[in-house]
């Protein structure tokens, strides 16, 4: 999406449809609601330009209470049906709203491949690190030892990082967000919007009922300021409230939380973000508590050629379309059998 | 490539005096993968066309892409049947078998017809490739070729011969071999040959020694036939032009003409085609004749598997594009959770199934019509879609075209039928003037006035198709059950009870939207009629003509149409005391029959892989008269 301001003719209200929410009370699902509905007023959308898939959980509930168009899919598919919707008309606005059991487990290929082709629309990705709307199996996010109906014994398994997963598998707009983090939430949505090729965003969203204060760790304000780092191209990156940075290990290539002031260090030594850089990407997307903070915001953008592609040859023009079509079937070897006379 | 003709006189067909006439002749082509058997196959197949005669041909080539020289596993072949009139199969066994190696002797020489003719390459039978083809002794030299007329001739050293002027390599003068062949079998079938000769100027464009070399191969093989002809060895055969009806035509395979009749489809409809699709023997040549078609506007995707195929062709199809995707059996499994998405959200798909020998990976090279059932049923719930079978290469195309009429009509996913036999096999096509066919322009809904999702056509039932980017209609649609009049999820009992309902009734009403079931041959009530679908149209069809010609009361009725069935179909049946469901599966339309009408109707079933011989059916039909 180029990145134009039309003067805004939508509100938030208007992309709300008039079907009752049906998640359960304090679910981290309204404020990505909210925030999208925000967003789309924010960059100008049309409701009748843009269009939501969704595959199956919690979070593919979400296109049912835009007022835009949508499509409901199949468990793990909405990638799929989602290129196929942008390859069909290049000038739909098209968004897929996913969860990482829908998007990382049964779809997990086809993200892949959305990725990799990087097909212009935009993924949210809602990771609560459980499976909800089947009542609280762990999910390939679930951090191991995570008790559930299906691990009654703690999980033993490793956990897939979304954001990790994203870029290896070549997105190239990779964003994190936090779902009662409303402001960052727009303006993450928003930039996610601008950007042209897959837009991957990964929403912490606190499931209540499952799940609940699996991300407190680093959402809680308590721990807020020490445990979350907001990344902005261009500017250093600091957290906690500005006395703390990232800095180059020296004579190694992993990245050390360092604080301002002690042994010398100055603002100088902290590593400037810079959202074009994979490497930096990675070391960023890969950063975990309790002993780093967790990095926020647009951790890559680096566009690049995407999918669909401009026509080669223009558009096609309809009323030549019948000539071209029997060129067609007449190209290659063809004979002729002629009346006979003695028929 | 005026340098490389041979003088003009010599081109032209010497008249002969012992051509033998025939209605018909079946000639088998056999050799190693590396032989060029297919190419002369088909090079073979275009001067029969172009001489007047109809024809169908066979390709059988192996499942491995390269397998090791000279194995019985290694043999590749090309089956053709030309005749003086309408041919509906490639032809039982063999008149003539061509070996090129002695592997290809061992698996072909079963197949020839008793008393067939058989022309071998002396040349290959060498200790080395007789053991390797499983050889004990050398079968030109005991009572192996007892039964028919075998003609020996070294052709390896005689093409050896005839571009040794050229100064090519050992290697790459005997792979001139084929042309060699395919010289002696236009003579023996009175061919011209200057097509031919600028084809290979052509191809071999960039390497004007080697098409030389192809064409002396060619000429060399022709002149051969021409001096035995004269010594008696040879016997020139004639087939008189069949009665086609007048018209352009071209060679298609079932393969082209599915892709064909889908980007013919779209148009008439009005409508972009969108198709994805993931690479499967033997379906992918569909795939892969649309790739070329983008500037017909036609859009493919090749996706990451069958699920993300059916997925982006159902995304298209919301966005108002005709999304199709095509697939085997195997992939036709894992599409069927999206097929029903699509039955639940009515939107209009095109899901081809060209089928192979299975279950799991099979015979993928080899036939089957075991998918019948897969097609009717192989969803979870409830899901009823229409169901067409195409019987034969060129009916593939207008399969296809019906295909996507009906899905636009009833908003609903149709699956068609292929299979390995008609997908590969190639038959002369009258080619369709596209302003000629009959257009079913698609209205999709551009009213907000009272505009509902779910609301429906009362005569077809089809709900509107409401195309995102169309202004004051945004709407959701997903898998969840729909109410039935606002198109919002519905968990309400009676609302899934309706709504199921009208899923079943609008393809039930489709019946009235397809012509009544006719005879395909014979009378329209008697002693006996075979029923079959798809692929084995042309054994069915040529047994009853064989029948009816020595006075046996047999019909042939053959369906296009399997769900929703013709409305005529169970009265049409009742009129034959006997009814016998030919098709290559264990009996899955006989099933469907007997359960649909009550009917107690016979099988004749097979499941070797291949198609069905005119002689078996001939022989399942004097058993029941």
């Amino acid at each position: 999406m180029t990145a134009v301001t039309p003067p805004v003719s939508f509100v938030p209200k208007d992309f709300a449809s008039d079907q009752e929410v049906r998640w359960c009370p304090g679910c981290g699902d309204y404020a990505i609601l909210k925030a999208t509905q925000k967003a789309l007023a924010e960059v100008g959308a049309t409701p009748d330009k843009t269009v939501f898939v969704s595959g199956i959980g919690c979070s593919s509930r979400f296109p049912y209470y835009l007022a835009t168009y949508g499509f409901h899919t199949i468990h793990g598919r909405a990638p799929a049906v989602a290129t196929g919707v942008k390859l069909a008309r290049p000038d739909l606005d098209v968004w897929i709203a996913t969860g990482d059991g829908d998007g990382l487990s049964i779809g997990g290929n086809h993200l892949l491949h959305v990725l990799r082709r990087n097909v212009d629309l935009q993924i949210l990705l809602f990771n609560n690190e459980i499976y909800g709307l089947t009542k609280g199996q762990y999910s390939p996010t679930s951090h191991r030892g995570t008790r559930s109906p299906s691990s009654p014994h703690g999980t033993q398994e490793e956990p897939v990082s979304p954001a990790q997963f994203a870029l290896g598998a070549g997105g190239r707009f990779v964003a994190r967000a936090i779902d009662t983090q409303q402001k960052q939430l727009v303006e993450i949505l928003k930039a996610a919007h601008a950007h042209r090729g897959t837009s991957f965003i990964e929403v912490f969203q606190n499931c209540v009922v499952y799940n609940d204060n699996v991300f407190a760790t680093f959402t809680e304000r308590a721990v807020a300021a020490e445990m979350q780092l907001w990344v902005a191209h261009g500017k250093p990156l600091l957290f906690a409230n500005g006395t703390r940075g990232l800095r180059l290990k020296p004579g190694t290539l992993m990245l050390e939380a360092v604080t301002i002031g002690e042994e010398g260090i100055t603002e100088a030594d902290i590593l400037i973000h810079d959202q074009t850089s994979k490497p930096l990407a990675l070391m960023l997307a890969a950063l975990q508590p309790p002993t780093m903070p967790v990095a926020l915001g647009v951790l890559y953008c680096s566009p690049t050629a995407c999918l669909p592609l401009a026509p080669a040859q223009g558009a096609i023009d309809p009323a030549a379309l019948p000539q071209q079509i029997d060129a067609a079937l007449h190209r290659g070897d063809t004979w002729t059998i002629e009346s006979r006379a003695d028929s | 490539m005026d340098q490389i003709n041979p003088p003009v006189g010599s081109l032209q067909p010497r008249p002969t005096i012992s051509r033998l006439p025939l209605e018909s002749a079946v000639v088998r082509f056999a050799g190693d993968s590396g032989d060029g058997i297919q190419l002369i196959g088909n090079r073979f197949a275009i001067e029969t066309a172009q001489s007047g005669n109809d024809l169908a041909t066979f390709p059988d080539f192996p499942a491995e892409i390269r397998a090791p020289v000279g194995t019985t596993f290694g043999v590749s072949a090309f089956q053709i049947n030309f005749g003086a009139r309408l041919i509906k199969t490639s032809g039982d066994a063999p008149d003539v078998l061509v070996a090129l190696n002695p592997a290809a002797l061992k698996v072909e020489l079963p197949n020839l017809k008793r008393g067939g003719t058989v022309i071998v390459d002396t040349g290959s039978f060498s200790e080395r490739n007789l053991r390797k083809a499983g050889y004990a002794g050398n079968p030109l030299a005991d009572s192996t070729l007892a039964d028919g007329r075998t003609i020996e001739i070294d052709i390896s050293r005689l093409t050896l011969e005839a571009v040794k002027p050229l100064g090519l390599s050992q290697h790459d003068a005997l792979r001139c071999k084929n042309m060699w062949v395919l010289g002696l079998l236009y003579w023996m079938y009175g061919r011209e040959r200057q097509s031919t000769i600028a084809w290979l100027g052509k191809r071999f464009a960039s390497d004007p020694l080697v098409a030389e070399a192809n064409v002396a191969a060619l000429n060399a093989g022709h002149a051969y036939g021409e001096t035995s002809e004269v010594a008696g060895d040879i016997t020139g055969f004639s087939v008189a032009p069949a009665p086609l009806p007048p018209g352009t035509y071209r060679s298609v395979t079932g393969a082209d003409a599915l892709a064909w009749g889908l980007v013919v489809g779209a148009h008439l409809a009005r409508l972009k085609l969108f198709f994805a699709s993931y690479p499967i023997t033997p379906a992918s040549p569909v795939l892969h004749l649309l790739a070329r078609q983008s500037e017909l506007g036609v859009t493919t995707l090749q996706a990451e598997d069958e699920i993300a195929a059916v997925c982006a062709a159902i995304g298209a199809s919301f966005a108002g594009a005709l999304g199709v995707t095509s697939s085997s059996g195997p992939g036709m499994a894992l599409k069927s959770e999206a097929i029903s998405l699509a039955v639940a959200a009515e939107l209009p798909l095109v899901i081809l199934n060209t089928q192979r020998a299975g279950p799991s990976t099979g015979l993928p090279t080899k036939t089957e019509q075991s998918d019948l059932n897969q097609a009717l049923y192989g969803r979870h719930g409830e899901a009823p879609l229409a169901v067409l079978a195409a019987r034969s290469p060129a009916d593939c195309f207008d399969v296809a075209v019906e295909a996507v009429r009906l899905a636009v009509r009833a908003m609903t996913p149709v699956i068609v039928l292929s299979d390995g036999y008609i997908g590969n096999a190639t038959q002369a096509w009258q080619v369709p003037a596209v302003a000629d066919l009959p257009a079913f322009p698609v209205r999709q809904e551009t009213n907000p006035d009272g505009f509902s999702p779910y609301s429906r056509d009362p005569e077809t039932l089809a709900r509107p198709w409401a195309v995102p980017g169309t202004p004051g209609l945004a709407h959701r649609i997903g898998g969840i059950e729909r109410d039935y009049e606002t198109g919002n999820i519905s968990y309400s009992p009676e609302n899934h009870q309706r709504m199921s309902d009208v899923r079943a009734a609008k393809i039930a009403r489709l019946a009235q939207a397809i012509p009544a079931q006719a005879v395909a041959l014979g009378p329209d009530r008697g002693r006996l009629a075979l029923v079959g679908w798809g692929s084995t149209f042309g054994p069915i069809n040529r047994a009853v003509s064989l029948a009816l010609e020595r006075g046996d009361a047999v019909s042939h009725i053959h369906l296009r149409h399997l769900s929703p069935l013709p409305a005529n179909l169970g009265e049409l049946l009742a009129g034959f005391d006997r009814v016998l469901v030919v098709e290559g599966n264990n009996g899955q339309l006989r099933a469907l029959l007997r359960s649909e009408y009550l009917l107690d109707a016979e099988g004749l079933n097979k499941m070797t892989g291949r198609p069905f011989t005119i002689d078996e059916v001939e022989r399942a039909i004097r058993d029941r008269l």
